[in-house]
């Protein structure tokens, strides 16, 4: 009776310095629609990135059967030959494509290498006829809605027989009635005998949808129901039911008044303007306090920190108020001048300059302070400020000299940190500042955020690690789909309120 | 995983001279290999001061451009248009000056300002419009060769008066040349003087003293045997003595000020430098300012040299910059170069340029040869990257 597509047995994947997975184990019966709940980061994606070849084997422990047999994947194509097909969080689609070229690509219709249009169309039209979708394949994806591309990408994937497929988050910015339509459709494919692995930490959703429940947790698998067998509030539960460990060396701070204000904050999409990201925020910050921000990803929580640093790149509206005073924040520059820095998201992408040394990253937002004469920099100066900075953070490099990009990440989060610590701070905002850092560092990281608060400086903290929000934040506010839906003293919280709250279902 | 802070803020030793990289030392030993083939192959002809003093003066043009092209490149830009640009300040200098009776001095400063503007107009397109500077600067290598066909009418403008003439063909006399010398030589033992007390009184690391000596001297007699040989002939071209003013001057401002360091942000990670307050317009349109008054400087000295403005002055003179900066170990993909590397770029495209032509090789061989040069170059150095 049970007939199972998949079975994953003991799949143990590391990377430098933390273990993603541990032994995990994932059992799916043919034609289910099996859920993979998870906080962020607890390997979901991972997981299924091992699944469809991503990661081939050889570079992580275990084994993948498919249909009872051994299955060795040493590339995506290799899973795909299979008949697993991945559909990313973020989608892969050539904007600037038609449709049916995006369905077809790398696998076209063709007779010696020259394209058969007319037969891709036509297969085409079929697969969306099967999607119900009625739009003319001719026409570029870049002019479909989100969700319409992501059916884009659910026929690409059918178009390769497709036995198993993987939605990763699916629905991350998709509208309620994009969400009606997907869920019907991948009803309709249960049908056809199309087994699904939905990966989603939507609760509700996957309580509408899912004929099995598995929850990862840390990077172990934590229990596998039939989705009769659970309640929401147990899965939610075994999704983030672990004891704070002492990771946490939390503080007590002397809070003191509101000196900072964010009134009526407004973002706009950058690609939809008429879409808010986020939707009339409005809160407070106390001096010498760890605010924290949770919420889902997409909840708008970096839209709005970046839009208050003056970095985001579409629109945005609101008030800030710095000590009563109306503040203006247009540009970073500004922001630094009101002494409040951003620590971004993306390392690599916004925050390292990997080209230079350990110093010149340090010092790169604080260069006027070290003009001279003929508007020359003091480098000694620099060089002595920099190390007095290298020494308070602990950060380990050979060298001030040494390029940024050679040191390990936690090290290079702390040089980020160290270029804003060089300027007179009133305000420091963290987004996910602990993100890909091992467990060390993070302690390390956690240690001076507390430092810095006790030298006055208050700190926004945004993160989707709820125990890092619970471990650290004095406050948290909770977004979600673009609206603070709660604020909590972090006085006996537990992980839970607040994923409820992240969920939408509390409001 | 301790380490020593101590020793973090060192200048290194020998291990990290700042300001060199692997390629430059590659080219270094690279340019030295190319004298000596050249030196066998023309039984010492072409180490003679005649020839070393010429060669110079034909590389202070593309050592000019070079010099502008390093920030542009730096900052993960390029620009195609000093070539005409050059040509097209030429041209107008010359125009003022010959057809128009306008004083030698003025007419240069004229045709400073029109490359000034010019390099504006480049970095306003840029920076505030958005269009990728290939595309900008393609444009302007057309219009501004364009321009310069049609003021000149196709003509080639001679002769100049004799302001020109000194800046292209004079020499210093064997005196000033050694007072100048004298002069570089006192500023660099006193700046190195200086900073290493500096460094005692901040309780930073120093380099062991013989060591120090070692260096500065070797740098000072490196730079007396160059005075000395050009001595031998007729003194420092004059093109020569600009040449080292603005790599001096532009050394220092790509290393020592606000600016520069800025450069090298925004080429290394343009959205980073962003969010560190860093205002990535203006500092593009400034650069490419610079550039516009740079290729402006370069115009006139070639004009000068040849005493006359021909419409072809400077066809491909930016590819020759490009290749000298990209050869002396600047990326194109930002964030790293050298003045000092671009300089000695340079160098190595005007020995090639020169010793085949005193071979006698054929003009077709020199292409070919400077082409699979730049390529190996490059290749040399991305092939010991991945290695490491």
């Amino acid at each position: 009776m049970d007939d199972f597509i998949l079975e994953m047995k003991n799949i143990t994947k590391d990377f430098p310095g933390v273990r993603a997975l541990n032994n995990v184990c994932l059992k799916v019966k043919k034609g289910e629609i099996h859920a993979l709940c998870g906080e962020n980061g607890a390997g979901k994606s991972t997981l299924m990135k091992i699944l469809s070849g991503v990661y081939p084997c050889g570079t992580y422990e275990g084994e993948i059967f498919l249909n009872g047999k051994k299955a060795i994947f040493h590339s995506v194509k290799d899973a795909e030959k299979s008949g697993i097909s991945i559909i990313h969080q973020e989608l892969t689609l050539f904007k600037e494509l038609p449709i049916y070229e995006n369905i077809f690509v790398g696998n076209e219709p063709n007779k010696r290498g020259v394209v058969n249009i007319h037969e891709s169309v036509r297969r085409t039209n079929i697969l969306l006829k099967e999607l119900k979708m009625d739009v003319n394949p001719y026409i570029k994806v870049k002019n479909l809605g989100i969700g319409q591309q992501q059916l884009v990408e659910i026929a690409k994937a059918l178009s390769k027989n497709t036995q198993l497929l993987i939605l990763d988050e699916p629905t991350a910015s998709l509208t309620e009635l994009e969400v009606d339509i997907l869920m019907s459709i991948l009803k309709q494919l249960k049908l056809k005998n199309v087994t699904c692995i939905y990966i989603s930490h939507k609760i509700d959703e996957v309580f509408r949808i899912a004929d099995t429940i598995t929850v990862i947790r840390d990077g172990c698998t934590i229990e596998t129901r039939n989705v009769a067998k659970f309640t929401k509030d147990e899965v939610i539960k075994l999704m983030v039911g672990r004891e704070i460990t002492d990771l946490f060396p939390k503080e007590d701070h002397a809070v003191e008044e509101e000196f900072f204000g964010v009134k009526n904050f407004n973002v706009f999409d950058v690609k939809s303007p008429a879409r808010k990201v986020v939707d009339n925020a409005s809160f407070s910050l106390k001096r010498g306090e760890i605010l924290g921000i949770a919420g889902l990803i997409g909840a708008g929580r970096t839209e709005l920190v970046s839009s208050i640093y003056g970095s985001y790149p579409g629109k945005w509206n609101g008030e800030l108020y710095l000590n009563g005073q109306k503040i203006i924040i247009k540009t970073p520059k500004d922001a630094l001048k009101y002494g409040i820095a951003m620590v971004p998201e993306d390392r690599k992408k916004l925050g390292l300059i990997e080209s230079l040394s350990v110093r010149d990253n340090i010092t790169v937002a604080s260069l006027e302070d070290y003009k001279e004469r003929f508007n020359s920099i003091n480098s000694i100066r620099e060089n002595l400020d920099s190390m007095e900075l290298v020494k308070k953070l602990r950060i380990k490099t050979p060298h001030l000299k040494t390029l940024v990009k050679n040191l390990s990440g936690g090290n290079q989060q702390k040089v980020i940190l160290a270029r804003y610590l060089l300027r007179k701070l009133n305000i420091l905002i963290l987004d996910e500042p602990t993100r890909g850092i091992d467990v060390g560092a993070k302690y390390e990281i956690y240690r001076l955020i507390n430092e810095l608060v006790r030298e006055g400086i208050s700190v926004i903290m945004v993160s989707s690690e709820l125990k890092e929000i619970i471990g650290m934040a004095d406050r948290v506010i909770v977004m979600h789909e673009g609206k603070i839906k709660g604020e909590f003293i972090n006085k006996n919280l537990d992980q839970e309120t607040i994923m409820q709250c992240a969920i939408g279902r509390r409001n | 995983m301790a380490v020593n802070l101590n020793e973090t803020p060192s200048t290194g030793r020998g291990k990290n001279i700042p300001g060199f990289n692997i390629r430059t030392y590659t080219m270094i030993i690279a340019l030295l290999s190319i004298w000596i083939i050249f030196t066998c192959a023309t039984k010492g002809d072409f180490l003679t001061p005649r020839n070393l003093s010429n060669l110079f003066r034909q590389m202070s043009i593309t050592g000019v451009l070079a010099i502008g092209m390093t920030f542009v490149i730096i900052a993960a830009q390029i620009d195609l248009s000093v070539g005409s640009l050059l040509g097209l300040t030429g041209g107008i200098s010359a125009i003022l000056n010959v057809w128009y009776n306008v004083n030698g001095i003025f007419s240069i400063l004229i045709a400073l300002v029109v490359g000034l503007l010019i390099g504006i107009w480049n970095g306003w397109w840029v920076a505030y419009k958005k269009v990728p500077s290939f595309i900008v600067t393609l444009a302007g290598m057309l219009v501004y060769r364009g321009i310069l066909i049609g003021i000149t009418r196709g003509t080639t403008i001679a002769p100049l008066s004799p302001e020109f003439k000194f800046l292209g063909q004079a020499y210093l006399t064997n005196i000033t040349g050694y007072f100048l010398g004298a002069l570089l030589i006192l500023a660099i033992i006193y700046s190195s003087v200086k900073s290493r007390t500096q460094r005692i009184k901040y309780n930073l690391d120093v380099m062991p003293v013989p060591l120090e000596i070692g260096k500065t001297a070797g740098i000072i007699i490196l730079l007396v045997a160059f005075i000395a040989i050009l001595n031998l002939y007729q003194g420092i071209p004059f093109p020569i003595f600009i040449l080292a003013v603005l790599a001096i001057l532009f050394s220092y401002i790509l290393n020592k000020t606000v600016f520069g360091r800025r450069v090298y942000a925004i080429g290394g990670n343009i959205e980073a430098a962003k969010l560190s307050g860093i205002n990535v317009n203006k500092n593009t349109l400034m650069l490419f300012a610079m550039n516009g008054l740079l290729a402006a400087t370069a115009g006139v000295l070639l004009t000068a040299r040849l005493d006359a403005a021909s419409v072809s002055a400077g066809q491909n003179a930016e590819l020759d910059a490009i290749a000298a900066c990209v050869i002396g170990g600047a990326s194109m993909m930002g964030g790293i170069g050298t003045i000092s590397g671009s300089i000695i770029g340079a160098l190595v495209m005007a020995s090639l340029d020169n010793g085949m032509s005193m071979l006698n090789i054929e003009t077709f061989w020199q292409y070919i040869v400077k082409g699979l040069i730049l390529l190996t170059a490059v290749w040399i150095d991305i092939s010991s990257k991945n290695k490491s």
